[in-house]
């Protein structure tokens, strides 16, 4: 079991909404998280190279925050064996790649842009997920 | 160093946004995703936040002419749904219900220092090397204007 925590998560939630917004007013690109690490996977240092490795490096550096405002580090339960991890893991660089874009790009960038393959994008990945978690918890019985 | 620092400092909010919503911590995520067991609906909260402040940012930032620290707004111009996009999302989305984590709920944990996210760390940058080579490989043996 784990808490509900609505105001939490809508604050939490405002502030993903509050960087999208501020990296497109700024620099005027997507803040999509699978975006900006393939991005970096390039042995040509272009321009964009400065600003992903920079926008990366605050995103690693935000527990501190936490650490800062609240006094603890934010709890973190990982309730998988870490074969599921590397072979979720694989898939999930495999299946980003391949659909351009995550939860954060096209599950919030792109929908509120009302962008037909951002919607279309996660009501498959929110499926698929549902499916699997499904099949893991009620059939394997895991 | 304008666009370094200003990068940073979003990250550093999108990050706390994801630690504070719960996104980060994939025993709420799974549970997010188990409707028929153990169901925690948080997280729908956290796209409706996301959504809803973005959706109204982009309103107002895209009616100016150009960003402020680069030449223009970079925006995705597909409008088409095609099996690639489709495929891969939907391999994203298992790849995401048996880890728990997404590449942005991921990132602020790895900087936690703990064993397993950096282990889904390497795997998803594996899979993203795999997908390339192999569209790559693809693309070559396509005729060109196929």
């Amino acid at each position: 079991m784990t808490d509900f925590t609505p105001l939490q998560s809508l604050t939490g939630g405002m502030l993903i909404g509050l960087a999208a917004v501020a990296l497109m007013m700024m620099h005027g690109r997507i803040a999509g998280i699978s975006g900006i690490v393939n991005g970096l996977l390039t042995l040509q240092l272009n321009k964009d190279w400065a600003w992903r490795a920079a926008f990366l490096a605050g995103m690693i550096l935000s527990p501190l925050i936490l650490l800062v405002a609240t006094g603890r580090l934010p709890d973190i339960q990982i309730p998988v064996a870490a074969p599921l991890l590397a072979v979720g893991g694989f898939l999930i660089g495999i299946g980003v790649t391949l659909g351009s874009g995550c939860t954060s790009g096209h599950g919030v960038c792109g929908m509120s842009r009302l962008s037909k393959r951002s919607i279309a994008a996660t009501l498959t990945f929110m499926v698929t997920a549902v499916i699997t978690v499904f099949v893991i918890r009620h059939t394997l019985g895991g | 160093m304008a666009r370094i620092l200003s990068a940073f400092v979003i990250g550093l909010i999108f990050g706390t946004g994801i630690l504070v919503s719960g996104m980060g911590n994939p025993a709420k995520v799974l549970n997010f995703f188990d409707l028929a067991g153990t169901w925690d609906p948080s997280l729908a909260f956290v796209m409706g936040g996301a959504l809803l402040v973005t959706a109204i940012g982009y309103r107002v930032v895209l009616t100016k002419p150009e960003p402020v620290l680069e030449g223009s707004f970079l925006l995705p111009a597909r409008r088409d749904l095609d099996l690639k996009l489709i495929g891969g999302s939907a391999v994203f989305g298992i790849g995401w219900g048996m880890a728990g984590f997404c590449p942005g709920g991921l990132v602020p944990v790895l900087g936690l220092g703990m064993a397993e996210p950096a282990l889904t760390a390497v795997s998803i940058v594996a899979g993203m090397l795999a997908a390339r080579w192999t569209s790559r490989i693809a693309l070559k043996k396509q005729p060109a204007g196929a």
